[in-house]
């Protein structure tokens, strides 16, 4: 059959990308209206860890402040509706221009280290947004912003329904999986991924890799910060909590879960990540401890994440059958 | 006066105490074989590192077409045609050999600011890459993954890279590093093909192979070159036999 996906893993995800496209409708039906809206953040999630993924699977930048992303999309659209502005091509020009010019700045500096102080280095820049917006009484301070309306694009359905908003997150993840497929396998993606495995030897063939970097991270960041406009859109209240190093911590642990440097692997990662976060939260107050133990579990036995997983057992089928 | 390609003059590096270069002077003419040989520790892998632009000299000039590059970047220095191979195997390991001269290729097709036209429908880009795959013999080798091939094979692939360059001149750093006597011929007939029509400069431990390929010699020995001549008259220096050929060569 010609039209089914090659492997175990591609058909797995087809199959998931058809249950997202209608899970508005099968949760409507088994009468589950919560789950939409479980789904509606772990997808938001899953852009930004997509965005993560990029620099840090593809490129080999692995930055541990990446929240800070999602935290400027949000204020965003946080602090434009706090000035009584709701047109949402403002929200997003606002979201995509601040984050491009944060991540070109402090991405310049950072990109001029490498491994622990690179990590280092983007996390003490989160750090700083982290505290610049712990200190802003006017928007909130500590105690958050709340978000009175969602954005407002008269062109197409209204975020303000769950199944509006949903299928806005829907559309944009579809997109942003589209888009870091033909970056990665375009010659900008090749410069990349070459870069992260001998920056030597791309420089030697003439590339100068520090500005292809910097392009790719300042990219990632204003995917980042789209999830982010999404995420103050779906919570409808913004505060530095979003931002700490340890949500940062957080994204890099998706990436991880499902796949570093694959194309699905954030999704399935963020899906499982946030779906046994709830469900472990269900069970028991010290969920914490135990999701430690699994996420630790992950690392050190799951290799290659559940894309790995997948892809090995297709492999253990095909030897046995 | 010959038509220098390349033109290097008093260049000096020091590490710490030590001077690794010390008052180098070089002209590579066009179109010409040369080679710098000297023992361990000369400063043969340091010299190419200064000419390719990994290592900034502390003084001194190096002019490569007319011009000096001596303030460019490794990746302009590329750019502007003067590629280079590396003496520790230095490919892209997790990429097929193909993938790896193609980036070769693309790194002197303009910028690689495009983000979305697939690569692997880039005709030009895999033509060229085949040829250059084809001129050191590994065409048929193309969709193996590098680190899957022999060490022969990735020494012929780092040749392979700088030729996708389309240089104008070649620094090769040890090219025959590491072979056995087999692997070493198909190499050695390898440059022998490119001579006369690409500027070379080789850096080699080799002696037998030198001398096979050769136009000119330079004797490097603790960073001061002693001697600069052809084959037979260098074969016959005296003062280059005491430094560095010894009894096996007498």
């Amino acid at each position: 059959m010609k039209w089914l996906p090659a492997t175990l893993a591609a058909r797995v995800y087809a199959l998931l990308l058809l249950v997202l496209a209608f899970a508005p409708l099968i949760f409507e039906w088994i009468d589950q209206p919560f789950y939409l809206d479980l789904l509606s953040r772990a997808l938001i999630l899953a852009i930004a860890v997509i965005s993560l993924n990029l620099i840090l699977g593809f490129g080999g930048m692995v930055s541990l402040g990446h929240a800070a992303y999602l935290g400027i999309g949000a204020y965003c659209v946080g602090i434009a509706s706090y000035y009584d502005f709701y047109n949402g091509w403002l929200h997003l020009a606002l979201a995509l221009s601040v984050s491009a010019i944060f991540a070109l700045l402090t991405g310049a500096v950072s990109l001029r280290t490498k491994g622990v102080y690179f990590i280092m280095i983007t996390m003490a820049f989160s750090q700083m947004v982290y505290f610049t917006f712990l200190s802003l009484e006017e928007y909130g301070a500590d105690d958050g912003l709340v978000i009175y309306s969602r954005s407002e694009f008269p062109e197409f359905i209204s975020m303000d329904s769950s199944a509006g908003l949903y299928y806005w997150v829907f559309a944009l993840l579809l997109a942003s999986l589209f888009f870091v497929y033909r970056l990665v396998h375009a010659r900008f993606g090749r410069v990349i991924v070459g870069s992260r495995f001998n920056e030597q030897r791309m420089q030697a063939l003439g590339f100068n890799t520090y500005r292809y970097r910097l392009t790719c991270y300042v990219i990632s960041a204003m995917m980042c910060s789209l999830a982010g406009m999404l995420l103050g859109n779906f919570t409808g209240f913004i505060s530095p909590d979003m931002i700490g190093w340890a949500r940062s911590g957080e994204l890099i642990f998706m990436v991880i879960i499902g796949g570093v440097a694959t194309f699905f692997g954030p999704l399935v990662g963020t899906l499982a990540f946030v779906v046994l976060e709830e469900a472990l939260s269900a069970i028991t107050v010290y969920w914490h401890l135990i999701f430690g133990l699994l996420l630790v579990a992950l690392v050190l036995f799951g290799k290659g994440g559940i894309h790995g997983w997948l892809s090995r057992l297709e492999r253990k089928v095909a030897d046995h059958g | 006066m010959a038509d220098h390609l390349l033109t290097v003059s008093h260049l000096h590096k020091h590490f710490g105490g030590i001077a690794a270069i010390d008052d180098v002077n070089l002209a590579v003419e066009q179109g010409q074989i040369h080679a710098v040989i000297g023992p361990n520790g000369a400063g043969k892998t340091t010299l190419i590192a200064q000419l390719s632009g990994q290592i900034k000299p502390d003084s001194g000039d190096i002019e490569f077409g007319g011009r000096s590059i001596v303030n460019y970047s490794m990746a302009r220095r590329a750019r502007a045609g003067l590629a280079r191979s590396f003496q520790i195997t230095s490919v892209l390991m997790p990429m097929t050999l193909l993938e790896n001269v193609m980036l070769a290729v693309q790194g002197s097709d303009g910028h690689s600011f495009r983000f979305w036209a697939p690569v692997n429908r880039d005709a030009r880009l895999k033509d060229a890459a085949l040829a250059s795959l084809a001129a050191v013999g590994l065409d048929d080798r193309a969709e193996q993954i590098a680190a899957n091939v022999s060490h022969g094979e990735q020494r012929q692939l780092e040749v392979a890279m700088a030729l996708a360059m389309k240089p104008r001149m070649l620094l090769l750093d040890e090219p025959m590093a590491g072979m056995g006597k087999e692997e070493g011929g198909a190499m050695v007939e390898i440059l022998n093909r490119l001579k006369g029509k690409l500027t070379i400069l080789l850096v080699e431990h080799d002696m037998d192979a030198v001398f096979s390929m050769a136009d000119k010699l330079s004797v490097l020995v603790n960073g001061h070159i002693i001697a600069t001549d052809s084959v037979d008259n260098i074969r016959n220096n005296s003062e280059v036999q005491k430094a560095y050929l010894g009894d096996s060569h007498a």
